[in-house]
């Protein structure tokens, strides 16, 4: 069996140790510099990229909430807004209501008074037209010259007692 | 010729290419040589032409080297942790080597063809240098302490007794059964090839036979091949793990 021919084991044993040192310089110094540059690098680009994602959802989140803040603040506005209209609107319409109101009581009052001015001159034509008549009368009747103050006067009387 | 041919002994011949002779030892330039310098040469080229061109989704030939450094640098991890890093060039030369010995050696390169693993000297001198490194580093980081392998604390003394005797030499045994492992294992698989192949003419036309189990033997051998890399690999992280940690 050559492998138990010791006068084979220098060489080997040499040449072992010399090939060895030199893939374990090659190793060493090459390929996992190189191949651990590369996973180091991907491994950053994808950390670069998770990142931006997650800064990326982070303002889109941020967005979402400032058009949801605007949308409640907008409804808040308008709501504000349509409460003051109303209100205001309500405000007008009271005033007018009062406005006419006291219009018309001004009108009312006011035709009521010339209803009473009316009816006073109507009273006094009449209880003048009255004493005439009981002036007339009496001195046609009893011949009696009655004064226009004493027929007045009684006319006045009788006009309060039948009243 | 025809005999050597049917010896199925003759490929694992050192045949020297230059004799060089120093002082009295001969260190000729040999065809174990060659190979050990042709897996150098193919891990250099797997990782060379791996990292040429840097891309960011890997080319095929981009992950098979990614690949063996990150199944190595998981394995050193696991086993020795963070600070097994430091000896991580260590064992993925270990595993390149020893990987690209026993899968240069299954190329069909008819009478050049040769396994420098089947050689019980090469893997020897590994395991001897795995063993001596692994003592000097435990007795490194631990002193004295370090003997508290053959002995876990709390072990009550019969027990010790037979146990550190067991343990003692088992520790031994390691560079033994380390390098016996993968020189067994790679000369039965070639020895079961050139046997084989040797029965494909000699049976004419029932030659099938062996021809096909010859196929299926090497790709047996092909998995033979990488799973003794690894296991060598791994074994020698183990042991180093017992130097770093003690248990």
């Amino acid at each position: 069996m050559p492998q138990f021919d010791p006068s084979t084991f220098s060489s080997q044993i040499f040449w072992l140790i010399i090939s060895f040192f030199v893939l374990y310089w090659v190793v060493a110094r090459f390929a996992i510099p190189r191949i651990g540059d590369i996973l180091e690098q991907r491994a950053r680009v994808v950390q670069d990229d998770l990142d931006r994602a997650e800064s990326l959802k982070t303002e889109a989140e941020q967005a979402l909430a400032d058009y949801e803040a605007a949308m409640a603040e907008a409804h808040g506005q308008a709501r504000a807004l349509m409460f003051k209209v109303s209100q205001e609107a309500k405000v007008a319409a009271e005033e007018r209501n009062r406005a006419i109101g006291t219009e018309l009581t001004e009108q009312i009052s006011s035709a009521e008074q010339r209803i009473a001015a009316a009816r006073d001159d109507a009273m006094t034509g009449l209880s003048s037209i009255a004493a005439e008549a009981a002036q007339d009368a009496a001195a046609r009747i009893a011949g009696i010259d009655v004064s226009k103050g004493d027929a007045d006067a009684a006319v006045g009387t009788a006009m309060k007692g039948s009243a | 010729m025809a005999t050597e041919a049917n010896n199925p002994m003759e490929q694992f011949e050192i045949k020297s290419i230059v004799d060089i002779n120093v002082s009295g030892y001969d260190i000729s330039f040999t065809n174990s040589a060659a190979f050990m310098f042709a897996a150098v040469a193919c891990t250099f080229l797997l990782f060379w032409t791996a990292t040429r061109r840097r891309t960011m989704v890997p080319s095929r030939i981009q992950s098979v080297g990614e690949l063996m450094f990150e199944f190595v640098a998981g394995m050193v991890k696991e086993n020795v942790g963070k600070e097994g890093m430091k000896y991580f060039p260590f064992i993925l030369t270990l595993f390149c080597f020893i990987l690209f010995g026993n899968v240069l050696g299954l190329l069909p390169l008819g009478h050049s063809s040769f396994t420098f693993t089947s050689h019980i000297i090469v893997n020897a001198t590994l395991a001897i240098f795995i063993f001596v490194a692994v003592t000097i580093i435990g007795f490194a980081r631990h002193g004295l302490h370090y003997l508290r392998l053959f002995c876990p604390e709390g072990t009550p003394l019969p027990v010790a007794i037979v146990l550190v005797p067991i343990e003692i030499m088992s520790y031994f045994i390691r560079p033994v059964s380390l390098s016996l492992r993968l020189f067994a294992n790679m000369l039965a698989g070639h020895v079961l090839l050139k046997v084989l192949a040797g029965f494909i003419i000699s049976l004419g036309f029932f030659g099938i036979v062996p021809f096909i189990a010859v196929s299926a033997v090497t790709l047996l051998e092909i998995m033979v091949a990488l799973i003794q890399a690894y296991v060598f690999a791994l074994l020698s992280t183990i042991y180093l793990n017992d130097a770093v940690h003690l248990h």
